[in-house]
């Protein structure tokens, strides 16, 4: 925690917005059952912040979350036609 | 050089003595002359801008801004629901801790629709943490604007500036003005230096998302840079009235109120009126006096102790009322003596609203209440709608 001393006069980066960790904020983790998963990668599409990669659809990898920009708004647990993504409660991990 | 000009002439003028590396505006009835004043010198090469058109004011503002953050000089003009318009982007331009310079033309926010003068459009602005000043006559009007840039783009302050006057008493009145030889006020005002700014070949992120544990300071910053104001505002009246012998008074302009008893409060070309009633009744042996509200944000508030330790009741008038309270003068002032020792009364005066013509005889009518209070030390109401027709309006106010 930097003091008002310390700060810049008005927020100034040099590096790009990735460098805010906003995955802080999350309360509910989507965490996938692969077993489940049917590789249709809905969830990759509709992932408003681009937090789910997938390494190759060819191969049929799963999904993978960066748990460092994902804020848990669940719109991919929501949309996942096999219900392969489960939403849970960050404290009870 | 001696001209006779209106007050928009005369921001016109300002703008065009300061130089700004661009100009965005929209245009509104009444500053729509500011606008095209600037168009022609623009047209006829006087004046070396950048002038971009937009769709809006908050546009014009967001051009402003972002040129600001390029390091150079920016100015735009606004009234009334423009000035509403820009609310948004007036935060970002504080925040972002960026020196624009604006002239706001005070007109009354509709409906009713009306174009002529109110404050309230800037009293809405007051939390915005730009710096506020209202002047009194076109004279200021150009020479608060050659000010303001110095006082805004001082590292120690490095926040923005609107100016205000009055619709059409100001701005479509004319008057003598001086105009500053370019020549001097490039000498008093340098070219503009940032502190940072935006640089294409080593790209920064700015006004970036910053999480609450380093929010307050940000805002911290920004309230001392606002208290920093007060000591330069001082400073750079001193300076200019060396230069082009003129002064302000500072941030409250105290007329006649060294042995006063009662004062009347306030800004705006309103000022020019008890001016002349203060004179009217010194010669009949009244101690009288007027304290024009020059500076409106940073607050004067020690100025107004300091004079409230000296007299026996203040009049506040205004051309503002703040929904559910009451003049928006009248409750700054109440909370600057409240954590003092200083018991006086002050009575609140709403007048002249949307453009309502206030008279000499109505100032002193307010001096002749006022007189009473300060007599009896005791008030009757703290708030009056001045000149409000309710069906039974006395004569003085009408």
């Amino acid at each position: 925690m930097k003091t008002y001393q310390e700060i810049t006069i008005t927020p100034i980066n040099n590096v790009d917005s990735r460098a805010v960790k906003t995955g802080a904020w999350r309360t509910w983790r989507p965490v996938l059952i692969p077993e489940k998963c049917i590789h249709c990668y809905k969830c990759w599409k509709v992932c408003p912040d681009v937090a789910i990669s997938v390494e190759s659809p060819e191969e049929k990898s799963l999904p993978v979350w960066d748990y460092d920009y994902c804020k848990g708004c669940g719109l991919c647990a929501f949309e996942c036609p096999k219900d392969a993504i489960e939403m849970q409660r960050e404290v009870d991990q | 050089m001696r001209k006779v000009v209106t007050g928009n002439m005369a921001a016109a003028i300002g703008a065009k003595l300061c130089k700004p590396d661009v100009i965005s505006a929209y245009p509104i009835t009444p500053q729509t002359t500011i606008v095209e004043y600037i168009a022609d010198f623009v047209a006829d090469g006087s004046l070396k801008t950048q002038y971009v058109k937009v769709e809006s004011e908050h546009s014009a503002m967001a051009a402003c801004i972002s040129a600001s953050n390029l390091g150079v000089r920016t100015f735009t003009a606004t009234s009334s629901h423009g000035l509403l318009l820009m609310h948004e982007m007036l935060g970002w331009a504080s925040g972002a801790r960026l020196p624009v310079v604006m002239v706001n033309v005070n007109r009354a926010i509709g409906p009713p629709w009306s174009v002529w003068v109110d404050h309230l459009d800037a009293i809405m602005q007051r939390d915005t943490g730009w710096i506020h000043i209202f002047a009194e006559n076109n004279q200021e009007v150009l020479d608060s604007m050659i000010m303001m840039y110095k006082i805004c783009e001082d590292h120690d302050v490095l926040l923005p500036g609107m100016i205000h006057e009055d619709a059409f008493y100001l701005s479509h009145t004319s008057e003598p003005v001086d105009i500053p030889d370019q020549s001097k006020v490039d000498e008093f005002l340098p070219k503009y230096k940032a502190l940072v700014k935006m640089d294409l070949d080593n790209p920064l992120g700015f006004g970036s998302l910053v999480m609450p544990d380093n929010y307050m300071e940000f805002r911290y910053k920004i309230a001392l840079a606002m208290d920093n104001v007060r000591e330069k505002i001082i400073e750079v009246d001193a300076d200019f009235k060396r230069l082009f012998g003129r002064s302000y008074g500072g941030m409250l302009d105290l007329y006649r109120c060294e042995d006063a008893e009662y004062v009347l409060l306030g800004a705006g070309t309103t000022a020019s009126t008890v001016r002349e009633v203060v004179d009217e009744l010194r010669e009949q042996g009244k101690k009288v006096g007027l304290a024009r509200l020059r500076v409106f944000r940073p607050f004067p508030y020690e100025e107004i102790r300091k004079l409230a330790r000296s007299v026996k009741a203040i009049g506040v008038f205004e051309r503002a009322f703040a929904f559910g309270y009451m003049g928006p003068f009248m409750a700054e002032i109440g909370g600057a003596l409240y954590n003092t020792d200083i018991r006086i009364p002050i009575k609140d005066y709403i007048i002249g609203l949307g453009g309502r013509d206030v008279r000499t005889k109505h100032i002193h009518a307010i001096f002749n209440d006022l007189e009473k209070i300060a007599n009896s030390g005791k008030l009757d109401k703290e708030l009056k709608w001045f000149g409000l027709n309710d069906g039974n309006r006395p004569e003085e106010e009408m």
